[in-house]
């Protein structure tokens, strides 16, 4: 419900950091997404045409990474979480509430084709 | 033209993660528990909060209520009545409390003069799950009319509370609600976390409920 006040935010961002390479066009944005981060992607992906309409983004695509839940489980060490239906470990069952990853929410990178070379 | 990667590395709510860092230090500093409760619209957050303000302050507590709404000030009436300070959020459309919402409606509160603050979010099961308010507690809400896998169906507001709360338990019979099924399910997505059964209603669990408010605020590190 809110994905398009994050593209918004993201747009701000790359927008911001862009400005570093004078003339340089985004061609990609990089996501990296958590199963937890309550962010549907289809969602962002949709928000995204709109949101960069009219701005030196636009045409630019979104890729997302979706990133599994990963807890750690006392017996079994790091365990990836297949959904997010169930906080116990795949392995041995035990109840696990010690979290790794799983709620980012970030952006990894942005793919440029510069103009010229980094101011 | 060439084209390469620029690394970011960039947390997209990093605004509100670091706005959230600083009231969450405020806090600290007052010495006051801050909780946010969470839940689907109806769940009976209000009706809940305006019991826990007022048994609170029978006890001599000194609390205060933020309230976030899309419209209308009818909750901030309804819990004003328990005499506490309290101040309406109207977020006109947007689906949860952000920290920037919470700071600006501290404005001329004085945390230091407060045991507890309140911040009832909008209600929503998915987007206030993302926005950190800088509280210690986070407390989800599932009132016994809507459903046992309410939990499974919105995991990640589920498995970032610190606390559940099941309301409207006077009427759990009439509704048929499958009381070991909600629990196991709420554990199935936060294993461990403290559960409370309570109704607004007639007072039932509230005393475990207010016994665990002064555990926590008895806790160092508020």
């Amino acid at each position: 419900m809110h994905e398009l006040s994050i593209v918004a935010s993201i747009v701000d961002t790359v927008t911001e950091s862009v400005a570093a390479y004078p003339g340089a066009r985004v061609q990609e944005v990089h996501l990296r997404v958590g199963a937890l981060a309550s962010v549907v992607v289809e969602s962002l992906e949709f928000c995204w045409g709109i949101a960069t309409e009219g701005t030196s983004l636009e045409g630019s695509k979104l890729v997302v990474k979706t990133l599994p839940v990963v807890m750690h489980c006392a017996t079994c060490g790091d365990v990836e979480l297949e959904g997010v239906q169930s906080f116990r470990c795949p392995t041995c069952g035990e109840p696990c509430s010690d979290q790794r990853q799983g709620r980012e929410l970030e952006i990894e990178s942005i793919e440029i084709e510069d103009g010229q070379e980094a101011a | 033209m060439t084209t390469r990667i620029v690394e970011l590395r960039r947390g997209i709510l990093k605004k509100n993660d670091e706005l959230a860092a600083g009231l969450r230090d405020r806090y600290m500093g007052a010495g006051v528990l801050v909780l946010n409760l969470v839940s689907s619209p109806g769940t009976g957050k209000t009706a809940f909060l305006e019991r826990t303000l007022t048994e609170l302050r029978a006890s001599g507590a000194r609390v205060a209520a933020l309230v976030g709404d899309l419209e209308t000030d009818n909750d901030a009436r309804r819990l004003a009545a328990s005499g506490a300070p309290v101040r309406q959020i109207n977020t006109h459309g947007i689906c949860h409390l952000d920290a920037d919402m919470i700071t600006r409606h501290l404005d001329g509160w004085e945390l230091a003069d407060l045991d507890y603050l309140f911040i009832e979010n909008v209600g929503n099961l998915v987007c206030p799950s993302s926005y950190d308010l800088g509280e210690k507690i986070r407390v989800a809400l599932l009132s016994v009319t809507e459903g046992e896998d309410k939990p499974l169906k919105y995991p990640t507001l589920f498995n970032s509370a610190d606390a559940a709360v099941i309301t409207k338990i006077d009427i759990a019979v009439p509704c048929g609600f499958d009381r070991d099924l909600a629990l196991k399910n709420i554990n199935e997505i936060r294993p461990g976390i403290r559960i409370f059964e309570t109704s607004a209603k007639t007072g039932a669990g509230m005393e475990e409920w207010l016994r665990y408010l002064a555990e926590e605020r008895g806790k160092r590190g508020n």
